[in-house]
């Protein structure tokens, strides 16, 4: 999918609202076709990059290119881009036909291409024969999808979505993503989707760009992100995490030793680009990479004692606070049913310990 | 409250029995729609007091005819007779002919039709820009604006024709201001008492009660619907006539209802500012009732009157609606 070639390129681009900065020297490029998110929590600046992209708000500073040509200073209907909205935004006054056909009608078509290209829009949003339904008498699943319909028979180099799925429930939620997933990759289209939820930006993205008070924090495929995160932010945000703070001993071969207090000496894999010996770090850890025993591990693993605090029971998983003592915050744990150890109701208050191998774990700089 | 207040009448009930309902209640119980009537009858009661009772008295004498010093009550329909009686004669108005031997009455309508027309364009012209101003210009303070609105409705309407009197007179506000300002030697004569008057000064009275009307439905539009219009390409223009427009229709037609129907039978203004070419259908009314004394003609002439504008009125209606589905069609 992805060429590699970048459609749309951020140069420093800065929007200020009065003496907030909405979004703060941000750049990067998104590559021609693939499915781009901006992931963060409401008021990280995701929303006004998007709208930037559009055309509704203009940079402070900074440049935002489309294909190209530099487009800051550009208003909303000269742009190659189209929009879905939060709210969907389907014209009340018109029908379904109208609301689709709404952009189509400068694009000097002939009356027949028009009513070809509305009939096809409909056949690919699965709505035929709802052209002539006004609005007020869609579900909210049907309104999206017009308007996705809307924006997308305009043919733009790039389709902005705003949170298009935040007003759906949890099942049209999930029917929508595998949709809008397939309906990108038979258009072929560059999405830039603005979503607080990870997972489905995780579920969804090429790319994702993790966004945190105007800044983007990293730009990443969703597996590095979980995987790899950049910084603790990120690693915060995206999943739950484990953090073991310490000093920095050594590198070696791709591994950090670290002092990690009460906590004794703990591994982790560490990238080129590690700090030197003496540095503040922190060790992350996923929950489903700790491992729970009563017995103390072999060597060569990670090792902390503790005792189980709560267990939650999910049927096919089960998740794990266990308290360590010098440790503020008990370590999350998540066990699969298939190597759950502990299936005795009893196991609250036991003493147990938690396990992991060095390259599970992530150093990050404080 | 209720235990202060029963203990008395509770000890004269059967304890274990359930008190029997008064008739009253069980009647409203059973009859839902009577307790709506009974709950809507103050409003009922001035409705046919003020609005109802009035209207068919009018009606009714309008039947009746008027004999130098007393009205004959015998059914007929002579007045209307005399309202649309034909005649060879023919009567040009502005080069339309009326081939009626009285034809002053139709004239006055038409005309009072066409000045009122006039008024509400002029009224939606001034109303419309101003309420949208406030409705996506203002940020703030908008309770404030409001209320500088409503301040020309402070004072009466009579003293606000009057003061239209003195800005168009003879020696009035304009007239003076030119001559000082030597644009002219000897006033203008064509300022005051004739339709324009009467239309100015009507389309400023109403212009206040035009603007709330067409800001409430304007508020009303939900901004992403321009942003999205915007969004699929439209101009700024091209926005407000595809977008804006028709979603504001209904405060606007509201407003140009508003407007026309009382104005049509206004006879204060084209009294004081209309002189004997501003005249309208109210003043000649007025006069049947009064100077003339055929209060049974003057009757049948509200009633045609309200008649026409209710044809009106029910054929713009029918007309707005009709476009609106047409447009549809064609789109």
């Amino acid at each position: 999918m992805s060429t590699g070639e970048s459609i749309i390129s951020l140069r420093s681009v800065a929007k200020h609202f009065g003496s907030v900065r909405a979004v703060d020297d941000v750049s990067f490029d998104i590559r021609r076709g693939e499915f781009f998110s901006l992931l963060g929590p409401s008021g990280c600046g995701k929303t006004t990059l998007l709208r930037m992209l559009a055309g509704f708000e203009v940079p402070t500073s900074g440049a935002i290119l489309i294909d190209g040509q530099d487009v800051s200073t550009v208003p909303p209907h000269a742009r190659p881009t189209n929009m879905v909205f939060q709210n969907y935004a389907i014209f009340p006054h018109l029908s379904v036909r109208e609301n689709i056909a709404y952009g189509l009608r400068k694009k000097g078509l002939s009356k027949q291409e028009l009513a070809q290209t509305v009939e096809d829009a409909l056949a690919l949003i699965k709505m035929t024969g709802y052209g002539d339904r006004a609005s007020h008498q869609l579900s909210g699943g049907q309104r999206q999808r017009v308007a996705l319909a809307r924006a997308l028979v305009c043919k733009p180099k790039v389709l902005l979505l705003d949170e298009p799925l935040g007003a759906l429930d949890k099942k049209l939620r999930e029917e929508m993503q595998l949709e809008l997933r397939q309906i990108q990759r038979t258009v072929g289209v560059t999405f830039v989707f603005v979503t607080h939820d990870q997972e489905e930006a995780l579920a969804l993205s090429d790319r994702i760009a993790v966004m945190s008070r105007g800044k983007a924090l990293q730009i990443d495929a969703a597996n590095r992100l979980y995987e790899a995160p950049n910084c603790k932010e990120v690693a915060a945000f995206i999943g739950s995490m484990n953090f073991f703070q310490g000093s920095l001993r050594e590198t070696s071969g791709g591994t950090a030793l670290v002092d990690a207090g009460p906590l004794g000496q703990l591994s982790a894999s560490a990238a080129e680009n590690a700090p030197g010996p003496g540095s503040q770090v922190s060790i992350a850890v996923r929950p489903e990479k700790l491992r729970l025993a009563w017995d103390k591990p072999a060597a060569g693993q990670n090792a902390i004692a503790g005792r189980i605090a709560t267990e939650a029971y999910f049927g096919d998983r089960s998740h794990y606070h266990v308290a360590v003592e010098g440790l503020a915050e008990p370590i999350a744990v998540a066990m699969q049913k298939s190597d759950r150890l502990l299936d005795d109701a009893s196991s609250i208050g036991r003493p147990v310990w938690i396990s992991w191998a060095p390259e599970a774990a992530v150093l990050l700089t404080e | 409250m209720s235990d202060i207040a029963e203990p008395g009448g509770a000890a004269m009930r059967e304890p274990s029995s359930p008190p029997a309902k008064p008739l009253r209640t069980r009647i409203l119980q059973r009859f839902p729609w009577l307790r709506g009537y009974l709950l809507m009858s103050p409003t009922i009661a001035v409705m046919l007091a003020m609005l109802i009772v009035p209207v068919v008295a009018l009606f009714v004498r309008s039947f009746w005819t008027q004999n130098v010093f007393e009205i004959d009550t015998t059914f007929t329909l002579r007045n209307y007779a005399y309202i649309f009686e034909l005649s060879d004669r023919i009567t040009y108005w502005f080069g339309i002919p009326f081939p009626l031997a009285n034809p002053v009455y139709v004239i006055l309508l038409v005309k009072s039709i066409a000045m009122s027309l006039a008024v509400t364009v002029v009224v939606i012209l001034l109303a419309y820009p101003m309420a949208y101003f406030m409705a996506f210009r203002v940020k703030r303070h908008k309770m404030l604006w409001l209320i500088l609105i409503t301040i020309p409705i402070w004072t009466s309407y009579l003293l606000r024709v009057f003061a239209w009197k003195i800005m168009l007179g003879f020696n009035g506000v304009i007239n003076s201001g030119l001559m000082n300002l030597g644009i002219i030697d000897k006033p203008l004569e064509f300022l005051l008492y004739n339709p324009i008057a009467v239309i100015i000064t009507l389309a400023h009275a109403w212009v206040a009660f035009a603007i709330l009307p067409i800001y409430v439905s304007l508020e009303k539009i939900d901004r992403s619907l321009l942003e999205a219009a915007t969004d699929l390409g439209d101009k700024p223009w091209e926005r407000f006539w595809h977008v804006t427009l028709p979603l504001s229709a209904p405060g606007t037609i509201a407003t140009i209802l508003l407007v026309f129907i009382p104005t049509v039978g206004d006879y204060v203004t084209p009294a004081l500012v209309g002189g004997s070419g501003g005249s309208m259908i109210g003043n000649s009314i007025q006069l049947l009732f009064g100077r003339q004394n055929d209060a049974p003609l003057g009757s049948a002439v509200s009633v045609v009157m309200m008649a026409t504008i209710t044809a009106i009125v029910c054929l713009f209606l029918w007309l707005v609606d009709y476009r609106k589905i047409r447009a549809r069609g064609m789109n």
